[in-house]
């Protein structure tokens, strides 16, 4: 039998395997730690910071933390709360969001996060950057108005499709997704089956022509709030 | 609403109020207050045409609605008429053609319920020239409180239809290229039948509150605001009414037809628009006649006019009495809207009606696709007048072009026609120019039910003006509140 560790998460006692990262360790446990880059069955990318806990007292971004035995975690406190709050206010004054004719509203995570953080409106004036559109595939479109260079695609296409068709250009304010072309996503391998498209968390990669078919009331969040699909009293909790 | 004198006579012009949106009106008036000019002015922005510049097209349904928070849906479904060519899905299956009649006819429904109860039944009730501490909608529904209430209950009887037909009251996102994204539950159908007898029973009573109003005042509205003009709007096949769909059909003042069956694709050839300097918004005539006379009036008044008859039995019955008060030739009193207007209400109340006992409703066969083309031109009737909405795109999906002419761009010369008429016979030669006489004014504005925000494509910011005119035509002052 292997070696198990526990660890403490807001009090709370759980199981964790050497080798896994703080955010699975979480969500076998039913414990919910709010993320946006961070997606089951990718690498590891520590991106966004929304993961962001306190380890021992110190901050870190639980889906890159190895767990230790003997962690405590603060996950749910309020510091925390308004850090995360933060970041996704800066998200979306960052971009283009235009919520109420998204195609991907009721399904997308950060608007998701935004209402479960309580979130009406942004306290940071919005910045209303020129992006491109990149709309020359046939059956993909990419809107960098809504890309929050979470780099889940990067990830996907590079280690599931084993293609690379994706990756980010440029610096701080001027970073932004690239093909593996000399402009366009048309001259890239990209095809509509790529797991590369079931990935991006906005609507900043899409799939063309399937806009708006799940009716209002049976999209994603709709019903329950972004997480309530990890929170449960998961097996690996010690009572 | 302010009067003022000095040397140089001057008049303040206040905002149109009880309108949807704002507009202002200028009145210019010589030394003996003779109305020299009176204008309507609505500035136009076009905002929204460059705003949706290469977006892909199968957002315009959703994303045109943030032109209106009035009627959205109106836009949700005419751009949906013209995306549907882009993708060769016009042959709706019937569960989708009948979802988006639904909701087509909840959002007819709610709006004139609204204008007529809310915005102008204390006109009607408490006459143009009452104390305007009275004349208002709490001033109805202290004084007719059940009147109050069956305009609220109506109100939200249509806001449910929309509900479940698009998902949402506003913004929703039921059509979708070819098609429609949900069908009608057995218990969503349900909900909407049990109050169904009611909303009938309301109607009938709402067309003969519009109708007492214009037969006991007849004499007045054959004057108030009356011009002769052409009117405009699609009509089915077989000339019956039909608000969602049909073949464009211009009448002219005696009633003889311009154009009739006019394919939908095709109205550039029939309609163009003209540009006033004094005016940002456009006026658009029919081609054959030229701007000077091709002008024309669209909404609920200019549909009874146009059409040769109405297929639901209630709503027939009381066209028909709507018509002989001109011996079947086309009504031109702009008052006689508002009975249009309640004549339209019970009618697409016997279209809801005869929509939730359809099973087609219950249908899942929901979307169609067929050749792709790279332009669409969609055109319904819209609460308050026809709507047009015209698209093109590249090969990419991105739309390229767009051209919307709503109902309130129509009425804008007609609007302008009642408001010198009303001038003239109201303010000219009055010594004091009072709060009543201007309301007379605005009455006749009220009347075309004008959405300025959709009007002025603005995405939801229209400032309001107010201006004064001196006997030299000069702008004296000039205020502005967002
Ligand atoms: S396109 Fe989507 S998945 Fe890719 S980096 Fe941007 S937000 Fe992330
Ligand atoms: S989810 Fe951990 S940094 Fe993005």
């Amino acid at each position: 039998m292997s070696q198990t560790y526990t660890i403490h998460i807001d009090g709370v006692a759980i199981q964790a395997l050497p080798g896994q990262k703080l955010i699975e360790a979480a969500d076998a446990a039913g414990i919910y730690i709010p993320r946006l880059c961070h997606k089951r069955g990718l690498e590891p990318f520590g991106a966004c910071r929304l993961c962001t806990v306190l380890v021992n007292g110190r901050p870190g971004t639980a889906c890159t933390t190895p767990v230790a035995d003997g962690m405590v975690v603060e996950n749910d406190i309020e510091s925390l709360r308004e850090f995360r709050k933060q970041i996704i206010e800066m998200l979306f004054v960052e971009g283009n969001h235009f919520c109420m004719f998204c195609e991907m509203s009721g399904n997308c995570e950060l608007q998701a996060m935004a209402y479960r953080f309580g979130i009406t409106a942004p306290r940071y004036p919005y910045i209303w950057p020129h992006r491109e559109i990149d709309a020359s595939h046939p059956d993909i479109l990419i809107d960098r108005n809504r890309c929050i260079l979470c780099g889940r695609c990067v990830r996907a296409s590079r280690d599931i499709d084993g293609k690379h068709v994706y990756d980010f250009v440029g610096r701080g304010a001027h970073k932004q997704i690239a093909v593996n072309a000399a402009a366009r996503l048309a001259d890239t391998n990209a095809d509509v089956t790529d797991e590369a498209l079931n990935v991006c968390p906005v609507g900043a990669l899409l799939k063309k022509r399937t806009a708006f078919q799940v009716p209002i009331g049976r999209r994603l969040y709709d019903l329950k709030p972004i997480g309530s699909e990890i929170e449960s009293d998961g097996s690996t909790r010690i009572d | 609403m302010v009067t003022t004198k000095d040397k140089t006579r001057r008049i303040v012009i206040s905002p149109v109020t009880r309108v949807e949106g704002h507009g202002k009106v200028s009145i210019l008036l010589d030394e003996e207050n003779n109305v020299q000019q009176a204008r309507l002015h609505i500035v136009e922005f076009r905002g929204f045409e460059r705003f949706i510049q290469g977006r892909p097209y199968w957002e315009m349904p959703v994303a045109v609605q943030r032109l209106c928070g009035i009627c959205p849906v109106s836009h949700h479904l005419c751009a949906a008429k013209a995306v549907d060519r882009l993708v060769g899905g016009e042959q709706l299956t019937p569960t989708a053609e009948k979802m988006r009649r639904l909701m087509h006819y909840g959002q007819i429904f709610q709006s004139h319920v609204l204008h007529f109860f809310h915005l102008c039944s204390p006109d009607l009730l408490f006459g143009f020239d009452a104390d305007p501490k009275i004349r208002n909608v709490i001033g109805v529904a202290a004084k007719y409180p059940d009147l109050a209430k069956q305009g609220i209950f109506m109100r939200k009887y249509g806001q449910e239809v929309i509900r479940l037909t698009a998902g949402k009251k506003i913004h929703g996102t039921g059509a979708i290229p070819g098609g429609i994204n949900k069908n009608l539950s057995i218990e969503e159908r349900d909900e909407l039948l049990a109050d169904l007898d009611q909303m009938i029973a309301w109607s009938l009573g709402a067309v003969k509150i519009a109708r007492d109003y214009t037969m006991d005042h007849i004499e007045i509205a054959k004057l108030f605001g009356s011009f002769e003009s052409n009117h405009l709007s699609i009509v089915r096949g077989d000339g019956a009414m039909d608000l969602y769909d049909g073949g464009l059909r211009a009448i002219d003042r005696d009633g003889k037809k311009i154009f009739d069956q006019v394919d939908n694709q095709d109205y550039l050839s029939y309609i163009a628009e003209e540009v006033r300097d004094w005016s940002y918004m456009k006026f658009p005539f029919i081609k054959s006649i030229g701007p000077e006379n091709g002008w024309y009036r669209v909404g609920p008044l200019a549909r009874i006019n146009t059409c040769d008859f109405i297929d639901t039995p209630e709503a027939e019955s009381a066209r028909k009495e709507f018509m002989a008060v001109t011996q079947g030739k086309p009504n031109h009193m702009t008052l006689a809207y508002h009975w249009a207007r309640m004549i339209e209400v019970l009618h697409a109340i016997e279209k809801i009606a005869e929509l939730l006992h359809d099973p087609d409703l219950q249908g899942t066969d929901l979307v169609v696709r067929g050749d792709r083309r790279d332009e669409g031109v969609g055109i319904l009737e819209a609460p308050r007048g026809t709507l047009f909405h015209h698209y093109r795109i590249n090969k990419d999906d991105q739309v390229t072009m767009c051209n919307l002419i709503v109902s309130t761009t129509s009425n804008n010369e007609p609007m302008n026609r009642a408001v010198q008429r009303v001038a003239q016979d109201h303010l000219s030669g009055k010594p004091e120019i009072s709060e009543a006489m201007l309301n007379h004014v605005e009455v006749a504005i009220r009347a075309y039910d004008p959405c300025l925000s959709c009007a002025t494509h603005a995405m939801g910011q229209m400032p309001l003006s107010v201006i004064l005119v001196d006997a030299n035509g000069e702008i004296i002052d000039e205020k502005t509140k967002q």
